[in-house]
Parts: structure tokens; sequence; C-alpha cells
């Protein structure tokens, strides 16, 4: 087969494939998700910002875009790595190909790619950074390009929202401030369903901000990159538990660890798909959840916290959640919203929800 | 309809877990467990079960349980002394588990891995309170979930409390409520029959005249006399999850998948495709959602299927229906992911929790979690219409499938492409020559009303130019698929202009296009197009099936080619021996050969080398990972076998347990450089050519029919006029007696000839003299040496039936000492003739005159190798095996003669589907129909063949009447045993000529009116179960499918009335019957 793209990982292997969706070169760091659906909530979720993303399910756009299952309107991976697109998508809430969604998103793609093997080098590699480019391209040169190229680190910061919002709901009962490191619009949607009222403010907001909108709690949100990035949100985070019940999911759960003593590290290639199993101590049972992360809680370091491990994948016994000894407090390192993935984990919501009610 | 929005389906009830929270460890009060197989293959419950049932039996002993099993079905691997530590090879009936209950004394009862016959057993012993009074609980799924899943009221309400949507429907028990209720809703509707097997009797009507009938029909099977009518949602789109739950609560979805044919074409007969690929991430959490939810709500520990329906054009959906077991489905979802259901639903059933069970493909992970694949699998049905030419062929509610293959692949093209050559249809493409010559009127008529090669027709209209769309509003297939069948349709253009050409040849490889029809596309010899691609460097790489998407690093030694770059099947450094499998479980091929597939392998790997097997069939036991060294699942075709030898090495191929799918592939094997192993391939052909054949015999002196072989209609007139009719006709290189007949008039002979040429014009067709006579079968191993012989078995039926159609009975009853050595010595000198090393089976004729003839030798293992090696012990496959790698017969301590007689009777009874194949003759002949077999063994003959029919599934001297009607030539032997039954107290009804007939001597008789006629005819007696079984012959003139005869015999089938076609088979009943029956003797006067 002749191929007019290919990505080169920075260990110098070389993927070759076909260019869809835009055509621009792209550098970010390569993982796989092993989700078989959901290729359009992770192409919009900007936790996977500045990643580019391999599919490890062959064959993807068969459903195409819809208008619904949209995490973000304008933050999402970096590039998608296939081994085929769908350019006939089929179902009744379709409005674009997938195709045409990476061009409008500006996202190149790559399909006809032996997707297993590049899941394997990353399984093997860990998490590693390439280059997607044209054919035309040396392998040397789009190394050489590659290595120049400086190891992005404030990704918050690009997908924080630039100003807060309200996202109202039905039959309000409580007002809950939502800090977007990186949100996914499925947990607005599930605190909405809920009757809250959510106030999306941007990472960087402080104690006395969120304090006069007088909210019943706080969500800390989902994002991209290392948790260590944003140091200054830390106080912020202690000031909050003690006088708000709060909730935290993902890149929330590492900086409420990290706000209260524990540590963090990256994994080797991290937990990313729908099948993730993971123990609920307290209920005495394994859920299917949904994840997305490259970093983890150190489970050595809740010693000494005042954290207490609520949550492990069963596994790897990674640390999946944690609570407060004190306060009103917990997070869990998984998505509990689902989109993309299964929801055995909404009833978490509802803890939150009679938290705000106590 | 009540349905939840999205947004807020919690899928857990906060509340509801919190009960629930407490560790549940492996049961320690219960230590003997009675397994319940589902006794002979039938459409809708086939070798999905052995393998089922043999993986929970292993799991359990795993666990230090003691497996008590019964199945009657001799033919599995699961009734292997092995697998249990007790194996009752007894009916499956309430009284027999009964006596082993009393017996055995087990504490527990799993009915969960024996599909419908496992459930609906236990659900009987409970009701009869045996299983209370003998402290026998039951495991796995609870009776109370059985009935929920099982009584369409029951379950209608269980998913209204759960607030899930099922279409309309009522339970109706007379014809006239099912007619009122679709006055209302309106048609179609759709007619269900509580309680029966693969969705017997039921179907889609929509006119009242059809609902009348079909449900007269249905209420008539369902032993409840329930039909549940319901609102037709045919054209949704047919999704089915496979769940598992522990009793811990914990549960998960281990695979979904998708119907390729929309709701209406019953699951067993639909194109499946896994994982389903028309949803989004959301309605395929909505599924699974309420899928899970029902399994808890159900509370089955184990595995379960849902059947779901999605309207393509909306979120709605509706649950169509619910097994509480283990099932095809199931089976399908093991094979397609790699994750061991039966394994896994075995250990909870014994109170171990998925999240403590280590998962066995990854060996590091648990048993809790979701597999997700990287490619696409795709199942195909196989059906019996190549056997059964006069069914009624039509797709509905009605599954009339006996197998299925399943192919993987990294696209859909490569996936289904795979698939269709699998199923050994002589079909190599997505495309039927035949279907080219049909107008678009018929092509439109065979889409729309679904028939087996809907695939095909839908493709030839692709190729017609027609519109995917149009298609797609016609037929409800969704536009995903059609617009994948498309690019298959539209590259052939592409490769047809393109003749040779590396980079079209790589694109077309890549929609997997075999070589067989690019080198039909580009007119030259297959061979060529192989040669092209092997310089070219186009050939597949083997990727792993792993549960985890290569998430996880695994050792899973289960394989599927693609065409990509990156290969992960090494070849070890051991010696390797490839073992070719059986393919599709198909009338004529069934389990009996994955049986000795098995067997082979494990004697291979015993003697030290590596095993690899290559296989299609997700249902069977060979292609369970755990079995071999190494699984290849992949078609079994030249292109695709020679693949794998190419890349293995292998010291060679056994081909001889794989059934005529494997021997068929011996020569091209060989002529691309493999080596075949055993039996040599020229004398492979020296007993399957008939010229060669009748020169060795002739050399070795052993008798066999006149006959002779031709190739032209001319030629086989000349042949039958010079040995006299009646001849059997045949052709050669067939199993199962495939397009065998016996007929006695040039005419017929010309109409044979035409049809056979049409099939096959390669081989030529063999003319027999049709010998009358006691057909006899042995089996034997040879190593070209010593020749060993287990057993021989005596057909009950006279030759002309299919001797898998006979009942067989072990030891031979009737057969003279001097007769027995004669066939001893000629199976002797025919394994010697042949340098047979491996399996041999002959079938012979002994005359009355006690002569005897050879009417074939088959090279190969045999449909009665695993009924033979139960009862004499000795494990034919497996010595096989190691003679052919080497092993002397004296070394593994045979030596040549006959294997001294076990003790008892052993009767091998055949079982037929015919009542979910309409438009079928049940009539038997020389072609094969049955689709299973049951064994029945007992001290004498009348007690064994009593076992065996009762196992069969044939109620037994119920209503103390049969009905008689014979052809002319079968009146005198008729007489007889009607005198017989008439003898022992049984009233017997007779139709006009053959009332007559009994009257003249003196046989008490009631007439019974002609179809047509006024009053009652024969029909309504046999509607109204006013007979207990049928006696019916005829003489064969043609082959009319309307005779008075043929609808008999349906009616009988139709109404679950026994009927013999063979006076011999009617008078092994007596026997049975006269044994169980007082004497009613006047004292002579």
């Amino acid at each position: 087969m002749n191929f007019n793209r290919k990505l080169v990982l920075a260990d110098g292997t070389v993927f070759p494939g076909n260019g869809f969706g835009s055509k621009e070169e792209v550098i970010a760091e390569v993982m796989f998700n092993t989700g078989m659906t959901g290729y359009q909530e992770i192409l919009t979720d900007p936790s996977y910002h500045n990643q580019m993303v391999c599919m490890t399910y062959p064959m993807i756009g068969n459903y195409g875009i819809n208008q619904e299952d949209y995490e973000s309107k304008s933050h999402g991976a970096s590039a998608l790595i296939v081994k085929e697109y769908c350019e006939v998508p089929s179902n009744w809430s379709a409005v674009q190909t997938l195709d045409e969604f990476l061009k409008s998103r500006n996202t190149p793609g790559l399909c006809d790619v032996d997707t297993r093997a590049l899941t394997i080098r990353i399984r093997e590699a860990g998490a590693i950074r390439g280059i997607m480019v044209d054919a035309t391209v040396s392998d040397e040169e789009a190394l050489a390009k590659l290595n120049a190229t400086e190891v992005l680190t404030a990704h918050v910061k690009q997908v924080t929202p630039k100003a807060s919002y309200k996202v109202p709901t039905q039959n309000k009962k409580f007002r809950v401030v939502f800090m977007a490191f990186g949100a996914k619009q499925g947990i607005i949607n599930e605190l909405a369903a809920r009757g809250c009222e959510v106030i999306v403010v941007p990472y960087h907001t402080t104690f006395e901000e969120i304090k006069a909108l007088n909210p019943d709690g706080v969500v800390l949100s989902n994002g991209p990159g290392d948790p260590t990035d944003i140091p200054e949100v830390l106080p912020v985070i202690r000031e909050l538990q003690v006088n708000y019940p709060l909730f935290g999911v993902c890149l929330g759960h590492q900086l409420f660890a990290l706000a209260n003593g524990a540590t963090t590290s990256k994994m080797k290639f991290g937990h990313h798909g729908g099948n993730v199993p993971v123990k609920d101590i307290a209920l005495g049972r394994t859920l299917i959840t949904s994840q997305n992360h490259g970093y983890q809680v150190n489970r050595e370091s809740l010693e000494g916290t005042d954290l207490e491990l609520t949550h492990y994948a069963i596994n790897d016994d990674t640390v999946e959640g944690v609570k407060h000894k004190k306060y009103p407090a917990f997070t869990v390192q998984y998505h509990p919203e689902a989109h993309p993935g299964p929801s055995d984990s909404k009833y978490l919501f509802d803890q939150f929800i009679a938290n705000l009610s106590k | 309809m009540n349905r939840r929005g999205y947004l807020c389906c919690d899928a857990l009830d906060l509340n509801e877990i919190k009960g629930d929270a407490t560790e549940m460890p492996k049961r320690t009060d219960i230590k003997r467990i009675l397994v319940i197989g589902s006794g002979p293959i039938i459409i809708g419950q086939a070798a999905e079960f052995d393998y089922a049932g043999t993986q929970a039996c292993q799991s359990l002993r795993e666990e230090g349980y003691e497996v008590i099993l019964v199945n009657s079905n001799p033919a599995t691997i699961m009734t292997d002394k092995e697998v249990a530590d007790k194996v009752y090879m007894e009916p499956l009936t309430k009284s027999f588990l009964a006596k082993i209950i009393r017996k055995e004394r087990p504490d527990a009862v799993l009915p969960s891995l024996g599909g419908q016959t496992g459930l609906n057993l236990v659900v009987e012993l409970a009701e009869a309170g045996i299983l209370e009074a003998n402290h026998v609980e039951i495991l796995g799924t609870h009776l109370s979930s059985i009935e929920q899943a099982e009584d369409r009221d029951l379950f209608r309400s269980l998913m209204n409390e759960l607030n899930e949507p099922v279409p309309e429907s009522i339970i109706a028990t007379q014809v006239e409520e099912a007619v009122a209720f679709a006055n209302e809703i309106g048609y179609p509707i759709i007619v269900r029959p509580a309680f029966t097997l693969g969705g017997t009797g039921g179907g889609i009507v929509d006119n009242e005249q059809d609902l009348r009938t079909v449900v007269e029909n249905g209420l008539t099977l369902s032993p409840v006399t329930q039909c549940l009518i319901e609102r037709s949602i045919a054209g949704y789109k047919e999704i089915e999850y496979e769940v598992m739950r522990d009793a811990n609560d914990n549960a998960i979805v281990v695979c979904n998948m998708e119907n390729v044919d929309p709701v209406g074409v019953h699951t067993g007969d639909s194109i499946v495709v896994a994982p389903a690929q028309t949803m989004t991430d959301v309605e395929a959490n909505m599924l699974r959602d309420s899928s899970l939810k029902i399994i808890r709500a159900l509370k089955i520990e184990g595995g379960c299927n849902v059947q779901l329906a999605l309207d393509p054009f909306s979120h709605q959906y509706y649950i169509i229906e619910v097994n509480p077991r283990v099932s095809r489905s199931s089976a399908l979802a093991s094979k397609a992911t790699g994750y061991p259901i039966a394994k896994i639903a075995a250990k909870i059933a014994v109170g171990l929790t998925l999240d403590e069970i280590i998962n066995p493909v990854t060996k590091t992970t648990y048993a809790a979690f979701e597999p997700t694949i990287d490619y696409i699998v795709s199942k195909i049905p196989r059906w019996p219409f190549d056997k059964f030419d006069t069914a009624n062929r039509r797709l509905g509610t009605q599954m009339k499938a006996t197998g299925e293959v399943m192919a993987l692949g990294r696209t859909f093209e490569e996936s289904m492409m795979k698939a269709i050559r699998s199923l050994e249809l002589k079909i190599y493409h997505l495309e039927i020559d035949e279907l080219k010559e049909r107008d678009d009127e018929t092509l439109w008529h065979r889409a729309i009303h679904v028939d087996d090669e809907r695939l095909f027709v839908v493709a030839e209209l692709l190729r017609r130019g027609v519109a995917v769309q149009e298609i797609h509003e016609k037929t409800m297939m969704d536009i995903f698929f059609l617009t994948k069948l498309e690019n298959i349709v539209k590259y052939e253009a592409v490769v047809k202009e393109n003749p040779m050409d590396v980079n079209v040849l790589d694109r077309a490889k890549r929609l997997g296009f075999s070589d067989i029809t690019l080198a039909k596309y580009w007119h030259v010899p297959e061979v060529d197009v192989y040669n092209l691609r092997q310089s070219a460097g186009i050939v597949p790489v083997y990727k792993m099936v792993d549960t985890c998407a290569a998430e996880f690093s695994s050792t899973t030694p289960y394989f599927y080619s693609t065409m990509e770059t990156f290969t992960e099947s090494v070849k070890s450094d051991r010696p390797s021996v490839v073992i070719l499998g059986s393919g599709p479980i198909r009338i004529g091929q069934g389990v009996e050969f994955d049986y000795a597939t098995v067997h082979c392998v494990k004697a291979i790997r015993e003697a030290g080398y590596e095993a690899i097997v290559i296989n299609n069939n997700p249902e069977t036991v060979s292609t369970d990972f755990s079995i071999s060294d190494k699984l290849y699942f992949e078609p079994l075709t030249l292109e695709d076998v020679m693949h794998i030898i190419d890349l293995e090495q292998p010291l060679g191929v056994i081909v001889q347990f794989g059934g005529q799918t494997a021997i068929n592939l011996a020569a091209g094997l060989q002529s691309r450089g493999a080596t075949i192993l055993g039996t040599s391939l020229a004398n492979i052909d020296r007993a399957e050519d008939r010229d060669k054949f009748e020169k060795l015999l002739k050399e070795l002196e052993i008798p066999q029919p006149l006959g002779s072989t031709c190739r032209t209609v001319e030629g086989a007139k000349k042949i039958a006029n010079e040995i006299g009719y009646p001849v059997l006709l045949r052709p050669s290189y067939v199993l199962g007696g495939r397009a065998m007949e016996i007929i006695d008039h040039d005419v017929e002979i010309e109409r044979y000839m035409r049809s056979a040429l049409k099939e096959d014009s390669k081989n030529p067709i063999l003319v027999d003299r049709y010998v009358t006579g006691k057909e006899v079968e042995v089996d034997a191993i040879s190593d070209g040496i010593d020749v060993y012989i287990p057993g021989v078995m005596e057909h009950i039926e006279r030759a002309g039936v299919h001797s898998g159609d006979s009942l067989a009975v072990y030891p031979p009853q009737n057969i003279s000492e001097a007769v027995m050595e004669r066939l001893i010595d000629y199976t002797i000198k025919l394994g010697r003739g042949l340098s047979i090393v491996g399996l041999l089976n002959i079938q012979f004729i002994v005359t009355k005159d006690d002569e005897v003839f050879v009417i074939e030798v088959n090279p190969r293992s045999s449909r009665t190798v695993p009924f033979l090696s139960k009862i004499t012990d000795v494990p034919m496959a497996n010595v096989a095996s190691r003679a052919i790698m080497g092993e002397s017969l004296k070394a593994q301590g045979y030596s040549t003669g006959y294997h001294p007689h076990v003790p008892g009777v052993y009767v091998k009874a055949p079982v037929f589907s015919f009542s979910k194949l309409r438009g079928v003759d049940i009539a038997l002949g020389p072609e094969m129909k049955s689709t299973g077999e049951a064994i029945g063994k007992d001290r004498s003959l009348e007690k064994a063949l009593y076992k065996a029919i009762l196992a069969s599934g044939m109620k037994m001297g119920e209503a103390e009447r049969v009905l008689f009607t014979i052809g002319n030539k079968d009146k005198e032997e008729a007489l007889e045993l009607a005198r017989n039954f008439a003898n022992i107290g049984y009233e017997i009804l007779a139709t006009h000529g053959t009332h007559t007939m009994l009257q003249a001597q003196g046989v008490r008789s009631i007439p019974v009116g002609k179809i047509g006629e006024n009053g009652t005819t024969v029909l309504d007696v046999i509607r109204k179960g006013q007979v207990g079984f049928v006696v019916n012959t005829f003489t064969a003139t043609k082959k009319a499918t309307v005779t008075d005869g043929f609808l008999i015999r349906r009616t009988a089938v139709e109404n679950n009335i026994p009927c013999f076609t063979s006076l011999d088979t009617a008078k092994a009943v007596y026997n049975v019957l006269a044994s169980m029956s007082f004497a009613i003797e006047a004292t002579e006067a």
C-alpha cells in the first residue's frame, strides 16, 4: 500500500498511514484508548489536550458525529490514529462524518495504521511523544523536529474557560461551583440532572471569588497533563474542603490528593478506556469504570495524611478514589459521568448530592 | 412506553447496593454437584453446550467439587469419563434424573449450562418436589428466575416493574384471543410459542388466516399451551448483550453484538457481528445499563443473554427476550472475545466472585472487567438447505441453521469474506453465480422475504447498481453494513480490469478477496495468484485474541489472520503438527468430528509435539484456545491453511479427524508441498476413487455390489441397465450421503444426473446395484501393519437408510459368528491393503444368505468413533493419532484383531430436527437427515432401545393407538407388525387401502378418511393427537413433496407425533413396547 502520512515516535519507530481530517503536522504525546465506542466524546474531552489518541478498536467513525455527544465545544485530542475511519457513517443522530468533524476542528487523523502494533509499542515503551507528518518528510527530519520541540506543560491554562458561566437547571435545588481544569460536559449534565445549578469557573478562581458565589458545594473537574503543573490551586482546595462539600474527578482527584499532602507520579501508559474494574471498598463491589489518566496518586503517600483510600483498581492496585477523614470531601480517579463508557458509578453523584443536603 | 432519559439513568440504585456488601466466599457446604447436559444436537441446541458443559465441569473440579454429569449425547467431549467424576449417559427425562439423584445424592444441581433442556428439566424436577425431597439446591439460576425469564407473563410484569420497555403483547391460550389482540393493534404480529427450543413454531404473520394457522400450531407445540402474541418490531436493530453477575451483585458485560439482519430473523439465523457497529456510545451504554439491570433483577449467578431491539431512528428500544443461562450466543461471545463465560459462570455458581477469579486469558488481571476487542467478528449461520432442497428456506422467528462459522478480521470486509469462505458452500466470495441469472424482481423478493442467501442477493443487487439507500429502505438492513458490502462489489470491477496488478492485489486482499476469486476474475490458475503474492510479500500477519486489545501483555495462543504489518504469532522451536478441524456443524458432519479432533490434539500434545489447530466453528471444544498449543481461527480453505503452514513449517498436517472438510484439502496441501500425516493421499484416493477402489477389492478378494462410475446421463443409464434396477446413485467425495438416491427408472436417472453434474462436474458419479440386506458398520485403527477393531455395529434399519439415520446397535445382535469373522477379516485386509495409518470406517451389507459386501470405506474418523470409544474404553482417536506420529499399535498395547465384546447392549438413536424445517420430507433414505444422536445402554436390547428412543426425544406408549398407512410393496410385511400391535392391546387406525388389507387378513382396524375427504381424515387424527405414533411407508415413484404421504409425515412431525417410515424402526419400537407390556392372551380352550 502507498502511504501519504506517517507517525514517527521519539524512539524512532515509524508507523505509516494515510491522512484524513486536517493535514497539518502535530507533535504530542501518543497514547491509546481501548474504548470500542465513544470517539466523539474522546476527541472533544479537554483531558486529551495535546495528546494523539490511538483507538485500539480498528473501525472508527461508524456512527458519525452528532450534536449531543460533545464533551467540549473547542478542546480535545490533538490527533486521531485509527486502523480505518468510516466514510459513510450510519446513525440517525449523525450530522457529520468523522472526517468532516476533524477538518472542522483542524485536527489531523491518520488511518490505515497497524494500531495494534502501535498499541503494543506504547505498552512496552510507555507513553511516548511522536510527530505526525507527511510521508515526504524523512524520518530523520521528523525526529529532529520532534526532539527540538519543547515538551508542553501548561495544559490546564490552555483549556480552562476564559470566564465563568452559569449552566441552569430545571427544578433547581442546589448551586454548585465547578472548577474547570478542562471540564467535561458530562459532569455538568449529571449535576444539572440532579437539580444543581452549575457555575463553571476558570481554574485560577480564588477561594474568595468562589465564596462570593455562595455555592452549596464544589466540584473539581477533570483535565489534561501533570497535576504538579498547577500548584497554585492547592491552597484554594484546602480552603474549599473546610467550607464546602467537595467532589473531584480525575485531575481534580489528583489535585485534591496533592492539596492534602499525598504525591502523584506518571504511570507507564496509564488507564485509558471504558473497562477498568475498580473496587469500591465501602460497597464491597467491583464496578466497571471509564478512565483516562496518565498520572496517579501514589498509594503509599496516603499514609499519614487525612485521606482514606475508598477505591482501587483491582488489576494493578492503583488509587482510584479517596475521601477526607474530617470533611465531606471525596474524589475519584475515574469518570463517574461516563461519556464515554459505562455508567456504573453514577451513584457517586448521588453521594455528593447527599452531602450537599446535609 | 416508559423509558428513562439517559441523563438520569443511574445504573445502580444506591440504597439497593448497600444492603449487600458482604464478601461471598466459595461454598464449602456443598461437595457433589449434578451437571445436566443438553442432550442430542438439534437445531437451536448444538455443540455450544458441549463446549459450555465441558468447561463448566472442569471449572468445578478445579475448585475441588465432585461432578456428576448426565447427558444422553455420546458424541460429546463432555461425556468423556475424564471430564466428570461420574458420567451418566442416560435419557434426559424427569424419571431418569430422579433415579440418578436418589442414587448419587448430589448437594446441588447446575442446570444453566445444559441449554433449554437443562433448564426445563430442573423446572420439572423442582415442580415434582424431587429436588426438595432429596435436598438438592439449584445453583446459578434460581427457579424463580427461570420462571420469570421464561414465562412470558411473569417476564412482562418484571420488565414493567423495572421500567424496561417491551412490545405490547398478550399471552394467548386460544386462537381467538390472538385474533382479537391483532385486530386491536394491527398487523404484522409476532407469534412465539412458550417454552419451545429455538423459537419452534413461531413466526411473523400479516393476516388473520396465517395468524390462526401459526397460533394453532404454536399452542400444540408449547408444553404449557401458551403463545406470546406481540406487536412486530421487525426492522429494528437487533442487539445482544452477554452479561454476567455474581452473588455479590458485581455485574459485567462480556460482549455486545449486532445482527446484520434486523429484527425479524431469529438471532440464530442472523448474520451477526461483534462488537455492535452502529450504536453511539450513549446508545451502547443505555442498552448495557438495561441488560445489567435485568440480570440483577433476575438475580442470576452466572451468565445471561439479553436481546434488545433498538429503533434505527431514535433512542427508543425494547427488550426482546432474556435467556437466563449460557447459550449459543455466549459461546460465540466467548470465542469472539476470549473470555470463557461458561468456565467463569460455573465458578460463580459455587460462590466465587468476578473480582476474585483470575482472567484466564491475561493471567494477570481479574474476571471482573469487560473485554475490549481490536478486531471485528462475523458470524454466519450454516443452514441445511444444501441437503434439503425442498425445504422452505425463508427465515423468520424459527431457527433453521444447524451450525455457524465465525471469522475475525480488522475490517468488516475482511472479516465477512473470511466467514463466507468458512461456510464451505463452494462460495469463496460475496457472490453466487446462479443469482446472476435471476431477474430483479426475484432478487428483490428474496431480499425482502429473507432467506439463507440474502447476503448474496443483496450483493447481486448492488452489483446491478441498485443504491444502498433503496436496499436499506426495503430491507431495513443498516446502511453501514450495506456500504461495506458495496465496497467489496465495487472493487470487483477494478480487480477485473487490472489482472495481476500488485497494487490492486494488495487492496483486494485487504478487502478480503480470496485467491480463488482473483484467479477466476483474472483467468489464471489459483496458484499463480498465490505465487504473485508470495513474491510481492502480500501475505497475512497473525494477531492475538487477548480480551484487552493489547493493553496488557498476554500469552493466549489464539490467533487470526489479517492483512497488516506486524505479526504476533511466532513459530516455536518445538516440532509441530497442524490438525485441521471440521468447520461448521452440518448434517452429516456434526460434533462427532470435533470430538475426534480434540482427542487427536490431546494425543499429539502428549506425544511431545506442539499441536496447532485450524478451525472456524465458534461452538465447539476444539476452538477453545486452552485445548491446543496454538489455535488459528481461520477458514478451512487451501489458501488460508497454506498461510499458516508457511509460517509454522509443521512436520505435517493431520486431515483425518476433520471430516470430509479436511480430507478434501489434502490433495491441494500436498501439491503445495505440505506433508499429509497418517494415511497417504494416494491411499485416501484409492478408497474414495471408485475405479481404484474396485481394483483394490478385486485384489483383496472382497466383494462389493456391482457398479461403476460415470460422468454423463447416458453413462449412468447404461450402467443401471447393465447391473439392473434398483440402483444407488451418489457423488464421490461427499459425506453424510449427500445427494445419494435409490433410483429405479431411467427417467429418474436423468433428473438425478442433471442436478448432480451441475453441482460438481469434476468428480464422477457412482452407480451401484442396490443390495438389500442388513447394514453393518465397523470402525478400526491401523498403523499399516496391525489393524485393531474396537467394535462392530449392526443397524436396525435395512440398507438404504443412511447409516447416520439408523438405529445402530453394539454389539451386533443378529450376526452369525461366521459373518463376524468375515467382517473382521475384510476390515483387516482393507486396513492393510490401503496402508491405513490412523482410523478407517467401513460400511458393509450382510444379505439374508449371509453374503457380505463392502459398500464404502472411509479413510478417516467417523461419526461412530465417540460412540464406540465410550463403549469399549478404547480411546480410538488418541490411539490413531499416536499411530500417525509413528508409535505402532503394538507399542501401544494393541494387536491385530477384534476388541472383545463389552457386556451390555448399546444403541445409538438418530435425532432429527424436522419440526424446524418446513417442507422437508422426513422419510428416511440414503441421504442423511438427522442432526444428532442419543445413546441408550442397558442389559438387554429392548431396554437399551427404549432408552435410546426416549433419549432421542420421542414420547413412547402414551396413546395406545397406532396409525398405519402403508405403501403397496410393504403391505405384507406391515401385516405382521399390525397384528403384533393388536396383540399387545393397541388399537390400529389405517387408511383405506391398508385397512382393507388388514381386514382381509383378520386384523381389526379403524378406517380413517383420506386427505380431502369428508369426515375425520388421517390428518385430523394426527393433529388431534389421537394416535401415539404413525407408521408410514410409500412406494417411491417420484420425489414429490405434495403427496398424501408427505402431508401425513409432515403433519405428524409438526404435531410432535413419532412417525416411522422404515418398518424396521417400527418393529424395533414394537419390540420395546411389547417388552414393556403385559401379555393379554386368553387361555386356550
